[in-house]
């Protein structure tokens, strides 16, 4: 048997075997490599479509992107719908902390600081009781479109619960709450950011 | 030594089933069995990574020397779930983005890793591919039917979203199997994994019982 071996042919075996798998996943690496960048932008520009209207703009917003310092200090990048050169439209990330894990979202608001559209990219929370901030369980978040800080007022961009004007689910407010308080900070960063945001490309 | 192919197509699908008998892989079996799509995903991808794992061990193991057969194995596993991985996300990309979640965990998973050390390190090729095959089609089986029961417990659908994972042929699959909206919600939640498995790990024993068949002790199966 093997066992009376030194321990450098051993050695020797596993660094072949490491050495050659990992040319073998490096040069995979690069066969895939654009072809996933081109999906990522894909899905990308997928989920900004569902934020922004085709009409109001002539650009492709995935490729231009605006870069600023998000709430948390970490690097935003912001996305922008231009037509004739005029920006239409913006739409940027934002997050909340549901009930299990964080909830990201994607959102859209027009020039004036009125929503274009808000959709739920990532969540975990509980199947048949927060899941409804998905569009595909209900149509809860489609309410949002066309609202903006003023309308309604501040003190009403909460859930019901709390005093605000937004339903919350039966069984379920953590998940409503934290949506609609990062939907009411997604239009204060608009509002205090608005006119890098806005800002004509040279 | 040399298995024949009806005993592992019978060891592999039911005597000694990954997740029924032998109780391997509980990771993925709780995590990924809410609903039978996601069963069926995650048991679909495993079984990819465990025949070609199976075949590329059957393949180098007179090379591979007891001291660092570990090391080479989990090597050789991670190997093919970074393929897996990669040219999903590339390629199949809509498929990725149901199956994109579970693919990484397969590495944790240590059905296919027993297999390497019990079957494919000792067998000759064909016999280990084909034992790869079975495991992992029995895995298969196993997650998608406890993600069956808790689906149509917890959300009264069953293989709701399949059209997605399997292309818009299989649309046919999704089903409304109770008038409920909500149901039996822990079911969904992660004890109902644990209690659903144990159900399912009861009731094979009960028929094997009935059929005559000796119960074994603990994992049955190769030298284990």
């Amino acid at each position: 048997m093997s066992l009376h071996r030194p321990t450098y042919v051993h050695a020797f075996i596993l660094g072949v075997f490491c050495f050659g798998f990992g040319i073998l996943i490096a040069s995979l690496d690069l066969v895939t490599r654009e072809d996933i960048k081109l999906r990522q932008f894909e899905d990308m520009q997928a989920s900004l479509a569902k934020v922004i209207p085709l009409a109001i703009h002539d650009n492709i917003p995935a490729e231009d992107k605006v870069v600023l310092k998000g709430d948390d200090g970490k690097d935003l990048t912001v996305y922008r719908a231009t037509k004739g050169g005029k920006v239409t439209g913006v739409a940027f990330p934002i997050q909340g902390s549901g009930y299990a894990g964080p909830i990201r979202l994607m959102m859209g608001v027009d020039p004036e600081g009125r929503i274009l559209g808000v959709r739920v990219a990532m969540f975990k929370e509980t199947p048949g009781l927060g899941d409804k901030i998905d569009e595909k369980k209900s149509d809860w978040i489609l309410r949002f479109t066309g609202l903006s800080l003023g309308n309604p007022p501040v003190d009403k961009w909460k859930v019901k619960k709390d005093g605000g004007q937004f339903d919350q689910f039966s069984g379920a407010t953590i998940t409503p709450r934290a949506v609609v308080g990062a939907i009411r900070n997604g239009l204060e960063f608009f509002a205090a950011n608005k006119a890098q945001m806005l800002e004509a490309r040279k | 030594m040399t298995t024949s192919y009806r005993t592992i197509v019978r060891d592999g699908l039911w005597d000694n089933n990954g997740v029924l008998c032998q109780m391997l892989g509980m990771c993925p079996t709780m995590a990924m069995t809410g609903t039978a799509t996601n069963g069926l995903g995650m048991g679909l991808a495993t079984l990819l990574v465990m025949a070609l794992s199976n075949l590329l061990v059957a393949i180098f193991r007179g090379y591979i020397t007891h001291e660092v057969r570990i090391p080479v194995y989990i090597l050789i596993v991670a190997f093919w779930v970074t393929v897996v991985d990669l040219a999903c996300n590339a390629w199949m990309h809509e498929l990725y983005k149901v199956l994109g979640l579970f693919i990484p965990l397969i590495v944790s998973n240590c059905l296919p890793l027993g297999r390497l050390e019990v079957f494919a390190s000792r067998e000759p090729v064909m016999p280990s591919f084909m034992d790869g095959l079975f495991m992992g089609a029995g895995f298969t089986l196993a997650l998608t039917a406890i993600g069956a029961v808790r689906e149509v417990l917890g959300q009264g659908t069953l293989f709701a979203d399949a059209s997605l994972l399997l292309g818009p042929a299989f649309k046919f699959l999704e089903m409304k199997a109770l008038p409920i909206d909500a149901g039996f919600l822990v079911a969904i939640l992660p004890p109902g994994g644990f209690l659903v498995t144990g159900i399912l790990v009861a009731g094979k024993r009960i028929l094997d019982i009935r059929a005559g068949k000796p119960l074994a002790d603990g994992p049955a199966g190769h030298g284990v």
